[in-house]
């Protein structure tokens, strides 16, 4: 089925939506990537990568929910199920991260803040592990 | 303005593709494993928008699925590598 074909006419502010929201998330994506090669600091890295995960996957998971939508002539919502799960693991994922990227500056005695509270268990001294 | 979805399809994965050739080299010469995990998440983040995309390029509903099984590998082996490096360096 041709895209452009089926778009035509009426269906003109639909394409220009999708369009949008699709160049929005491409660039976003490709702001984050540039930000994880230039950024100095391992710490500043980690924030760009939250551009892609959220607003990047929300517009193309728009742009998908629209079109799909607009193709079928009925609501198709399967989409919104990638930014939910985005928004239950990517978390996960980036704590344990900053957690053991802590813990290896700590052990490598770099410049890195102390420990809130002793007991916590990724918080101890790498010593008395 | 005719075919104007294409072209912006064609931008998106280009914009994706560049993206993912950036966080290669981040990935290729990082200085520590974390930098090189942080890239491997970010390449799988942004494989599952270039396989929503496709999606959309060929108007399929199959694709759907594809993206959400690469975002749940994405975090399991993002998640698992960070594991090891909080556990595995200094206890194993």
């Amino acid at each position: 089925m041709s895209l452009g074909t089926d778009f035509a006419g009426a269906h003109f502010w639909l394409e220009f939506v999708v369009s949008l929201l699709l160049v929005f998330s491409g660039l976003l994506v490709l702001t984050g990537a540039i930000g994880i090669l230039r950024l100095k600091d391992f710490f500043q890295r980690m924030h760009p990568a939250a551009l892609a995960s959220t607003l990047g996957t929300w517009s193309a998971c728009a742009a998908s929910i629209v079109f799909f939508s607009a193709l079928q002539d009925r609501p198709v919502v399967h989409a919104s199920l990638i930014p939910v799960l985005l928004a239950v693991t990517v978390p996960i994922t980036t704590l344990l991260l900053a957690r053991a990227t802590l813990f290896r500056k700590r052990s490598a005695g770099d410049d890195v803040p102390a420990p809130l509270a002793i007991g916590q268990p990724d918080d101890r001294k790498p010593d008395t592990i | 303005m005719n075919a104007l979805l294409p072209w912006a399809i064609f931008f998106a994965l280009f914009c994706y593709l560049l993206a993912m050739a950036l966080t290669l080299v981040r990935l290729l010469s990082g200085p520590s494993a974390q930098d090189r995990i942080l890239a491997l998440d970010y390449l799988y983040l942004t494989g599952m928008l270039v396989i929503l995309v496709m999606g959309l390029r060929y108007a399929s509903d199959m694709y759907l699925e594809a993206a959400l099984v690469i975002a749940l590998f994405g975090f399991v082996s993002s998640s698992a590598l960070a594991k090891f490096l909080l556990r595995g360096e200094v206890i194993e």
